[in-house]
């Protein structure tokens, strides 16, 4: 069975966003990227995936040099092979999606594996856009996976349940939280990591679909009221909610 | 002149409240753009539904009914919205940023090479075009964009945006018939499984989320009885979800669910930058922590500087009080 998973660096959660120079995205200073974290899943699904049915894994990432990083990172948890699209142009969900597509035909894999979504842009198109563009079913938001011969049957996260869904394979699949608990890569894993090759490639495809005009910081709050340190608070609180804010 | 083609999301034939909010959302677009909307209904028993549309300023509403749409397909679903698209001439397709249309969108992206806008929080025309705002990095930013392909596609966040109702509007409705074969149904939801008939966070026009703040999973109830005397939904924060109190569905957060009711109602929850990520948009904020120095306290509307569990049944039974009379 071959086994595609594709990773994007992201800034930590804990970062703290300022808006860059130009305008319309944040300014890098100190941020500290990693791996983004949906992505973890979909690695530690391919491993097991393999681990199960044999075969072979490999990773594809688009963007900066920085994003190696991630590749690295995939590898010191078990995948074999490497491969990153190269470019420090701002690319656009779709951009990035032509660029997956691409690779992963050379790759011919029998299941793609995304992240619900990446946490930077928070866009959750990638893994469906890609999909499309390889002609092969998708099932994203997915918490439960079990492949048997040439099907696959997920659980997926919908408003208030979930969703049982099955697929033939090829198939995309983009992992949310609760599908499996990503390994720690182990100390001989990271040492082999950091000399194993990545391969590199020019991006076969550059013209995005949107232009970002500006970014900007959420309006700062007025400072909320403490309305009170002990239960004699509580009628008064109730008297806001309905009479001030008006939203009881 | 714009044509917009709305799809909206029904579930056991009845249309879903954030498909209303995208159909009124649609509406407006078009009467600034100076252009008209097509609802797109998929499923099948749909004629009731249709005629529903109208009370909210619908006079066309095109239906892909079929007994093998009535549990979704990824792959019939996006098949269809892409094809009707291209039948209608539309230039712009508005869907809603829940489960299914975030599951469909990119497909259809993809099929029209469309520029898609996700998750957006505000839309507007002017001068013809289109601006749509999002929030980025889980609502710690927000980037304004224009999609410059031909067609242009936008997902607009669930609960945002308000569906208005109208009168003396009759939606005239026509059927659309896209072909499919088998490998169209590709993916196949087999069953939905309904989480005991719970509202989701992510619908819940008020929802009070607990944290670590109370103690034990024993006293969750605590959240759970508000929620219910509200009408609300019970989140959490990921403190508890790790320490398996609740299911990672119920997770507010950057790593869970983004949420933003009317009204927001954290017990017990610190407030770290992952917490408020998934709800500093909702409307009003209310904390209840014991520690006045917590960074809740930076983004509530009101707060209590109290022991939850002493405040909490108080405050059950308050509202409840108020809400009977
Ligand atoms: C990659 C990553 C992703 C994350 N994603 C999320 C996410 O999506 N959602 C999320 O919520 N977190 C997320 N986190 C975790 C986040 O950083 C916090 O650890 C978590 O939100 C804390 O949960 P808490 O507020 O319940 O617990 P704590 O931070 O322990 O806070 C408990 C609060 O309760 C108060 N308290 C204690 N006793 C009482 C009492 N008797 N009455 C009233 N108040 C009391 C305390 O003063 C304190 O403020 C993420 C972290 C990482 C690293
Ligand atoms: N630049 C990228 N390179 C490789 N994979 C990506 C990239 N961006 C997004 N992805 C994949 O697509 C998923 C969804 O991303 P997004 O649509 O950007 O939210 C991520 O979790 C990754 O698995």
């Amino acid at each position: 069975m071959k086994i595609a998973v594709c990773v994007s660096q992201v800034p930590d959660t804990t970062t703290k966003v300022k808006v860059g120079a130009d305008g319309k995205t944040i300014d890098p200073a100190g941020v500290t990227y990693i791996i983004n974290p949906y992505d973890e899943f979909a690695v530690e699904a391919a491993l097991q995936l393999k681990e199960k049915n044999g075969g072979e894994t490999v990773v594809v990432s688009v963007g900066k040099v920085s994003n190696k990083e991630a590749i690295k990172k995939a590898y010191a948890m078990g995948i074999e092979k490497g491969i990153l699209v190269k470019s420090d142009a701002e690319m656009d969900s779709y951009t990035v999606a032509r660029n997956l597509a691409d690779v992963l035909k050379e790759i011919n894999a029998d299941i793609v594996l995304f992240g619900k979504q990446s946490i930077d842009y928070d866009d959750m198109q990638v893994g469906n856009l890609t999909a499309e563009m390889l002609g092969i079913p998708s099932i994203s938001v997915v918490v439960s996976l079990t492949v048997e011969s040439n099907k696959v049957t997920c659980e997926r996260e919908i408003e208030g349940g979930k969703e049982i869904v099955e697929s033939t394979l090829p198939v995309a699949i983009s992992a949310q939280r609760g599908l499996n608990n990503p390994r720690y890569p182990n100390l001989k894993g990271i040492m082999a990591a950091k000399s194993k090759p990545i391969e590199e490639r020019q991006p076969t495809y550059t013209e995005n679909k949107t232009e970002i005009l500006g970014m900007s910081l959420p309006k700062s709050k007025p400072k909320g009221k403490i309305v009170g340190t002990d239960v004699s608070a509580v009628p008064e609180l109730v008297k806001l909610l309905r009479e001030e804010a008006k939203v009881i | 002149m714009s044509k917009i083609l709305a799809f909206v999301e029904s579930r056991d034939n009845k249309i879903k409240n954030s498909g209303y909010e995208t159909a009124s959302t649609a509406l407006k677009l078009a009467n600034d753009l100076g252009g008209e909307v097509e609802v797109l209904l998929i499923g099948s028993n749909l004629s009731s539904a249709a005629s529903e549309l109208g009370s909210y300023g619908i006079e066309k509403v095109l239906l892909a009914e079929d007994a093998k749409l009535e549990k979704y397909s990824t792959t019939a679903y996006s098949k269809i919205v892409a094809e009707t698209a291209k039948l209608r001439g539309a230039d712009t397709i508005i869907l809603s940023a829940s489960a299914m249309g975030k599951d469909i969108s990119p497909r259809v992206s993809a099929k029209l090479e469309a520029g898609l806008v996700a998750d957006c929080t505000e839309i507007k025309a002017e001068g013809g075009n289109i601006t749509a705002t999002r929030p980025v990095y889980a609502g710690k930013a927000f980037i304004d964009v224009k999609v410059t392909s031909p067609v242009k596609m936008f997902t607009l966040r669930p609960n945002v945006f308000k569906a208005v109702k109208m009168d003396g509007v009759t939606a005239e409705t026509e059927k659309v018939d896209i072909p499919l074969n088998d490998s169209d149904y590709g993916v196949q939801v087999k069953e939905v499984v309904v989480s005991n008939e719970k509202l989701d966070v992510t619908e819940a026009d008020i929802v009070v989320s607990g944290g670590r703040g109370l103690k034990g999973p024993e006293n969750f109830y605590l959240v759970e009885d508000l929620a219910k005397v509200l009408g609300g939904a019970a989140g959490a924060s990921r403190a508890i979800v790790d320490a398996g109190w609740r299911p990672h569905s119920d997770q507010v957060g950057q790593t869970g669910k983004t949420v933003s009711p009317s009204l927001y109602i954290a017990v017990g929850i610190s407030g770290a930058i992952q917490h408020l990520a998934g709800m500093s948009s909702s409307k009003c904020i209310v904390a209840i922590n014991k520690d006045k120095d917590a960074p809740i306290f930076q983004i509530a509307d009101y707060g209590i500087v109290a022991d939850a569990l002493e405040i909490m049944p108080a405050l059950t039974e308050e509202f409840k009080k108020v809400l009977s009379n």
